[in-house]
């Protein structure tokens, strides 16, 4: 018997390493299974979603609580949504400044997802649910707080404050380690694109925006504005969109 | 093996030669660009023009190290290796020639958009549709022409190197594929099909699998050959080898979830990606163990073999960073580490600790051989042993310092009931360790630039040898 016979481990191993294909295929399959377990299922399973949960929807339902997804009715314009109203998609100057929000790489440092800690609660606010970035393609729960998380930034300072804090960062705050952003404020929103980016929005095959023909002719509303303006109204409307009820458990 | 001894078989090693001096220029390079930003941190007012404020500069250093070093380091090993391994030569030599093109054609284009801002704002994918495409072009070729080599071999069993190859060939594009899917507003720009937390679940299923195959699997196929090839002994176990092969290959899919903890996905992922996550302890050792006892019996050859020291210290320091992930994966212990500069010092510990060194040691293994010489010098190779050990060192214990502390900071109380500090004290106090990581990142750098320094020569030293041998031959 020469050493090529000799079988040094399992019969069927030693199959599977003088087979080129036998290889590949178990291969192909052992590295298929843990993502489709873990990730087909969050398409699916209602728990996933805050506002498909059957608790929530429930108390949605009988009005013990606010709604969690902006229920927009027939007629009704992006602007008619109010604080509360529950998750809506962003409006043209927003998505706007989400788009250099993304282009300057601000998820690199900030996080947008607030865990359910005592400390979070009282520095951020009410811990985040997964249905309020159901519109975030793709999401900017980010990885890293070299600076502060801002899921609930929206409303916490004025427009003037962010503007001066991201032209200068360090005017505003001495210690902070923020890049400046004075640029911004020289560079126009191109409305076309932002009339392109809805329409991409609408096409999404998970949670389409579903703006109307309207909502993409209002995008016209941000000619003449600047980056500066679009960043800060995108800032401005993060973390207000539901209005959570102390007590209730939002999250599975 | 025996008949590849009886019949010398001409390989195709020029493209392994262009792929490894691309990657040590890109090793120099990708730490370059590590060091700049994270000097950013420490004085922010590096951040001179937007093309180089650290949200763009961050991608293109992830994109140098990872895809440009660490893809040239797998091509040309793993070019290399399938040849050596199967007694043949390539399936494809164009083919292969194909990919070193096209490869350093995505680096050259993620040069030029990363610093314009050109993103899908996805971590560690954040090159645009079109190069996603070339990408996946590109792989598919490497891929065909590795696995169709393996399937021409002279050989009667499949290396254990190769499998390894095999699993990330096969992860990555599965990967690739289904994490980039995007619909594009124009050339330059496009936005995930997916959004929020299945969003988040694919990200992070890539995110970790990047590392989990391309940087572990891919670089344990590196170290089942050029551990056992420079300490001239067999691997230690071969069983162990068969364990850890299924094991990682199976069980490392599992733990992209363990990143999101506590966030908006639901519990059960993130629990059951953490469970995976402590098991995973057991394979990941395996192969460690496996390439550490692969030198019982010659350890005294690390007192004179410089490039043993590198591929044994990167074997401890992946031993150490597969014990600490799962460690970090811990919802408890996650609590702390998350949004922490822990998490940075961790990966470091793994891509500077052991990928980088896996790799160095590799190259100047495969250096000697490409060019079948001896190393221009030895002790600039110890040199560089030292300043990338230092440096690894320097950078982690800063960024552990730096973690806890934050985590700390962050959840303190005072005796009112109330948040001790505001966020941005907890900025001022990274300052030196932010100061700190940078001098231990610069440290490393410099052992790069040593390390190009002494292979350029020995390039030269070959050439000028080959030449000189030539000489009476023509006269």
């Amino acid at each position: 018997m020469s050493d090529h016979d000799k079988i040094y481990s399992t019969k069927f191993q030693d199959k599977i390493e003088r087979s080129t294909v036998l290889m590949f295929v178990l291969v192909a399959i052992a590295v298929a299974i843990g993502g489709i377990v873990e990730i087909v299922p969050l398409f699916y399973l209602d728990r996933t979603m805050t506002h498909l949960s059957p608790d929530v929807r429930g108390k949605v339902d009988s009005k013990e609580i606010s709604p969690v997804v902006w229920q927009r009715e027939t007629g009704q314009s992006l602007d008619d949504w109010k604080p509360g109203d529950g998750v809506r998609p962003y409006k043209p100057l927003e998505l706007a400044g989400r788009e250099v929000y993304i282009r300057e790489g601000c998820y690199l440092c900030h996080s947008q997802m607030i865990r359910p800690f005592r400390d979070e609660k009282d520095r951020y606010g009410h811990y985040s649910v997964s249905s309020e970035s159901m519109y975030d393609h793709p999401f900017q729960w980010g990885s890293k707080r070299t600076g502060p998380d801002l899921a609930r930034v929206g409303g916490k300072y004025s427009d003037e404050w962010h503007r001066r804090h991201l032209k200068y960062p360090r005017e505003v705050v001495p210690e902070s380690v923020m890049p400046n952003y004075f640029f911004l404020d020289d560079r126009k929103v191109d409305v076309a694109r932002v009339k392109k980016t809805m329409e991409v929005m609408n096409a999404m095959p998970f949670y389409p925006a579903n703006y109307t023909e309207a909502d993409i002719q209002s995008a016209a509303n941000a000619g003449g504005k600047t980056e500066m303006d679009a960043v800060i109204a995108y800032l401005q409307s993060l973390g207000n969109h539901i209005k959570f009820t102390e007590g209730v458990n939002y999250r599975d | 093996m025996n008949a590849a001894q009886a019949t010398p078989v001409k390989y195709d090693m020029e493209v392994v030669r262009w792929f490894s001096i691309a990657a040590v220029i890109y090793l120099v390079v990708g730490t370059l660009l590590g060091v700049w930003i994270a000097a950013e941190l420490a004085w922010p007012s590096l951040n001179f023009i937007p093309e180089i404020a650290f949200g763009r500069l961050r991608p293109l250093h992830t994109n140098a190290v990872i895809f440009a070093f660490g893809g040239c380091t797998l091509m040309a090993t793993g070019y290399y290796m399938v040849q050596r391994t199967g007694a043949t030569r390539l399936w494809s030599n164009g083919l292969a020639w194909f990919t070193f093109w096209g490869w350093n054609l995505v680096i050259v284009l993620a040069v030029i958009t990363l610093p314009l801002g050109i993103t899908q704002g996805k971590e560690y994918a954040e090159l645009e549709w079109p190069i996603d495409i070339l990408i996946a072009i590109v792989w598919l070729a490497f891929g065909l022409n590795h696995i169709m080599t393996v399937a021409i071999r002279k050989t009667s069993h499949i290396y254990v190197s190769n499998w390894f190859i095999m699993s990330m060939i096969v992860m990555i594009t599965y990967l690739h594929v289904v994490n980039s899917l995007a619909i594009p507003v124009s050339l330059a720009t496009s936005y995930s099909i997916y959004s929020g937390v299945q969003d988040a679940m694919v990200q992070w299923w890539w995110g970790h699998n990047a590392v989990g195959f391309y940087l572990t699997a891919g670089f344990l196929g590196i170290m089942y050959y050029f551990v056992p090839k420079q300490a001239g002994r067999p691997i230690f176990s071969y069983r162990l080898s068969v364990l850890h092969f299924w094991a990682l290959t199976f069980g490392y899919v599992w733990l992209g979830s363990h990143h999101l903890q506590y966030t908006a996905l639901p519990d059960w992922t993130g629990s059951l990606g953490a469970a995976v996550s402590l098991a995973m302890i057991i394979p990941s050792w395996g192969g460690a163990i496996n390439g550490m006892m692969t030198l019982s019996g010659a350890w005294d050859r690390l007192r004179t073999d410089y490039i043993l020291r590198f591929l044994v210290v990167a074997l401890a320091f992946y031993a150490m960073s597969t014990f600490e992930g799962p460690v970090m994966s811990l919802k408890t212990v996650n609590a702390l580490s998350h949004y922490t500069d822990w998490t940075i010092g961790h990966v470091h510990s793994g891509a500077l600790g052991w990928v980088a060194m896996v790799a160095i040691g590799a190259l100047y293994h495969m250096v000697k051989k490409l060019w079948n010489t001896e190393m221009y010098s030895d002790s600039l190779v110890n040199v560089h042993f030292w300043l990338s050990t230092i440096g690894t060192v320097v950078y982690i214990v800063a960024m552990w310092v730096s973690g806890i502390m934050q985590g700390l900071m962050w959840r303190d109380y005072d005796e009112y009931g109330t948040l001790t500090y505001t966020f941005v004290e907890s900025v001022f106090a990274m300052h030196p360790y932010y100061a700190m990581r940078a001098i231990g990142g610069l440290i490393f750098h410099l052992g790069t630039l040593v390390m190009l320094y002494n292979v350029v020569m020995t390039v030269r030293q070959a050439s000028a040898a080959r030449g000189a041998a030539a000489v009476p031959a023509q006269a």
